[in-house]
């Protein structure tokens, strides 16, 4: 079994070989790791995507906006996934964003996952109908366990998920009276000595 | 007083980051100091007459076991080689996580000696492999084989029996990534499980070459004395693998660095220094002179360090005995202050590992800080501004900006990753091929690109704008933003000019690591010796902290 450490670094070499920058590099071997490291085939499709690279032309989408469809080359992975990283703050405005044809959109995906640490919030990714959640570059949770190649993807949406419960208040009202079961009920004397800070604190 | 951490501008240029000793920061005396209540075991020990076969050695505390597993093999004295180009070596190691079952020892049986070539497992944490010092380990066998003691002077100026000649981790070859074990309190601390495994090893070629003379001369033969052991370290020849480790690795760097400045900081700002202090800080300096003196090296280069450190000292000592007051304020602030005005670089950062003795409470808490969480550091905040990077660029790295490029001289070379053995390498770009591959290790150039191609973008424009125009200065945008916040994480110099002397670079990181006796064989690679007056492991539990200063060699 390779290690990550090898996983990254070969990532890296082979992503500068491709005529990416050192800088891209490094992103990319990076997100190979995190791929591996989640159980996505991150080798396998970067492998592929580097085959495919050097017969066609895709496309390099600089700048993300809220529906990107560019003409009729498929949309480079890496570089997209870079303007998205890059670009996230302003991004962030956009409650969703759409993307036509991304070339080995599981390349894109690590980009996705650590945009959603940088803004706090959970991001879902769509590849056509697989669903991807991605948790703050932490964990990704999916209803696709498919661990192979995907070509292209045709439709890619991208939603940010506010930062809500995901209960509603009678739940949360349950749940925090049971918890209350663990709480002493405090006596009058109690109530003076057990306490560290003082008995008036608008001195 | 507050006293100023002081400046990257000074400590980060590679000439004096090349003077840098061991102090009690160094991680092979932190870790023996970590490991010092651990039961150290031999658990076998199957070798042939000549030494050759299988030992393993361990680490156990609670449920936590580490075991050294050591494979001896025959070689041909034509086939003994340190250059990283070998391909067999007298011995090799490993060391596994847990105690190994028949079955993984069959395993690393069939890798472990193949080294590069060879596959290990997350089981496994570190690799090395080892070449003896053939006079010195037939010499002692003679002499042991015949019931003496071996020739202490030979031993003194070679220091150890065994030279290893690369130590790996961190995820080479297979071996265990850091995540995996990075949660461990016991390693909390750089390269724990490196000192481990050389700190073992070094066990192994004592009970090696006392079973060979034992078998050599059953009668007559004696065991090696211990105190002969205790001075005896282990060798190290390293190569150019370790420098780009530096830079490629930077918030690690810093976290080094700093430790060592938070340290001496507070030092100098002690006000009245207590008398024990003083009298353990001149104590240790004292003693230490022998390290100095028995520091043998062939290079004119480190000769010449060493004679001005010798001398330099010489009057230091004669200073603080004769005409200094440990007694006045801040007295090692004015120590501080009088070396930086009369002595070398050598000397200065001589006396500040030595002053860091003394002072338990303020240097321990600063050796689990040495770590880094580099992933933490990566990404680049692309929302923030032009004239931020740039006023990074002119605050951090004033001296690079100012060094022209165009000359010759200052882009001589170029560092690439040979294809044989996947190692870095430095060469003349005006000479050798290769260039157009170059690693992204020209860090003062690359700044400087960066800072001349920011000046036609508006002030006002932010960072991601910038990258996608320029994505080749991608790599240095970032550490732009790293040393903004960690301001020791860059070497403060020019890597590829031609007056670059790469070993600075590696008794760097050696120093850190605890080396003594650092003897460059040119200006890439050098030898030194490690845990050279180590207490051995049986003596572990009751070892002296100062031992590195109590060696008799």
């Amino acid at each position: 079994m390779k290690s990550l450490s090898e996983i990254e670094t070969v990532s890296k070499r082979s992503s500068r070989a491709s005529g990416f920058s050192w800088g891209i590099a490094e992103e990319v071997g990076k997100n190979i790791r995190i791929l591996e490291m989640f159980g996505i085939a991150g080798i396998k499709n970067l492998n592929y995507y580097f085959k495919m690279r050097s017969e066609k032309k895709f496309e390099d989408l600089i700048l993300i906006g809220k529906d990107n469809k560019i003409s009729k080359l498929e949309i480079c992975p890496i570089i997209a996934g870079l303007s998205f990283l890059d670009q996230i703050k302003p991004l962030e405005k956009l409650s969703e964003i759409k993307f036509e044809k991304i070339a080995f959109p599981l390349l894109f995906l690590p980009f996705v996952s650590r945009a959603s640490e940088i803004v706090g919030k959970k991001l879902q990714l769509e590849i056509d109908k697989k669903i991807f959640l991605l948790n703050y570059n932490n964990s990704i949770y999916s209803n696709s366990l498919n661990n192979g190649v995907i070509e292209v993807g045709n439709n890619i949406l991208i939603k940010f998920i506010e930062n809500n419960d995901s209960f509603n208040k009678n739940e949360w009202k349950e749940i925090y009276k049971l918890s209350e079961e663990t709480f002493v009920e405090e006596n009058e004397n109690l109530k003076i000595n057990s306490a560290g800070a003082g008995l008036t604190d608008n001195d | 007083m507050e006293i100023e951490l002081r400046s990257p501008d000074i400590i980060m240029k590679l000439s004096r980051l090349g003077s840098f000793h061991q102090s009690k920061l160094s991680f092979l005396r932190s870790f023996l100091k970590e490991f010092k209540d651990w039961e150290y075991k031999r658990d076998l020990f199957d070798l042939d007459k000549l030494g050759h076969g299988i030992a393993i050695y361990s680490f156990k505390k609670d449920d936590r076991v580490y075991s050294l597993i050591c494979f001896a093999n025959e070689l041909n004295e034509n086939e003994r080689s340190d250059r990283v180009i070998a391909t067999k070596w007298d011995a090799a190691f490993t060391l596994h996580d847990g105690i190994p079952t028949n079955k993984d020892i069959e395993r690393l049986k069939n890798e472990v000696p193949k080294q590069e070539v060879g596959r290990l497992s997350y089981k496994e944490l570190t690799l090395s492999r080892a070449n003896k010092s053939v006079r010195v380990f037939n010499h002692v066998v003679d002499s042991l084989s015949e019931g003496v003691q071996p020739d202490i002077k030979l031993l003194s100026k070679v220091g150890y029996l065994y030279r290893t000649t690369a130590v790996y981790g961190s995820g080479k070859f297979g071996l265990a990534d850091r995540f995996r074990i990075k949660n461990r309190a016991e390693i909390y601390g750089p390269f724990r499980l490196e000192m481990m495994l050389v700190y073992l090893v070094r066990q192994f070629t004592f009970d090696q070459v006392n079973h060979v003379a034992k078998n050599k001369n059953p009668k007559k033969a004696v065991n090696l004395d211990l105190e002969i052991c205790r001075n005896l370290g282990i060798g190290n020849s390293t190569g150019l693998g370790m420098a780009p480790f530096i830079v490629n690795h930077p918030t690690l760097l810093n976290n080094w660095i700093y430790a060592r400045e938070m340290a001496l900081k507070k030092i100098r700002e002690i006000e009245k220094v207590k008398v024990e202090n003083v009298n353990l800080f001149k104590t240790c300096l004292k003693k230490s002179i022998k390290n100095i003196t028995s520091w043998n090296t062939e290079s004119e280069y480190q000769q010449k360090k060493i004679k001005s450190l010798l001398s330099d000292l010489e009057i230091f000592i004669n200073f603080i005995e004769n005409k200094f007051n440990f007694s006045k304020k801040y007295a090692f602030n004015e120590i501080y202050l009088w070396l930086e005005k009369n002595s070398c670089e050598e000397c200065i950062e001589y006396i500040v590992s030595l002053m860091l003795e003394p002072f338990d409470e303020i240097v321990n808490p600063l050796i689990s800080k040495m770590s880094s969480e580099e992933e933490k550091y990566f990404n680049i905040p692309t929302h923030r501004t032009i004239i931020e990077l740039k006023n990074i660029l002119e605050n951090k790295y004033s001296k690079i900006l100012k060094i022209d490029f165009l000359k010759k001289e200052n882009n001589q070379n170029f560092w690439f990753i040979s294809k044989n053995k996947e190692e870095p390498r430095l060469a003349d770009r005006y000479i050798e091929n290769g260039s157009e591959l170059e690693q992204p290790l020209a860090i003062a150039r690359d700044i400087k690109k960066l800072y001349d191609k920011l000046s036609v973008f508006k002030n006002s424009s932010t960072i991601d704008k910038f990258l996608s125009k320029c994505p080749e200065l991608r790599h240095v945008v970032r550490r732009a933003f790293i040393v903004e916040r960690f301001p020791y994480s860059e070497i403060q110099d020019n890597t590829i000019g031609n007056s670059i002397v790469p070993i600075d670079m590696l008794r760097l990181k050696l120093s850190f690591f605890g080396a003594l006796k650092f003897d460059p064989r040119s200006d890439k690679w050098l030898r030194i010796c490690m845990f050279q007056g180590a207490p051995l492991p049986e003596q572990l539990k009751n070892y002296d902290d100062y031992w590195v200063y109590n060696s008799i060699n």
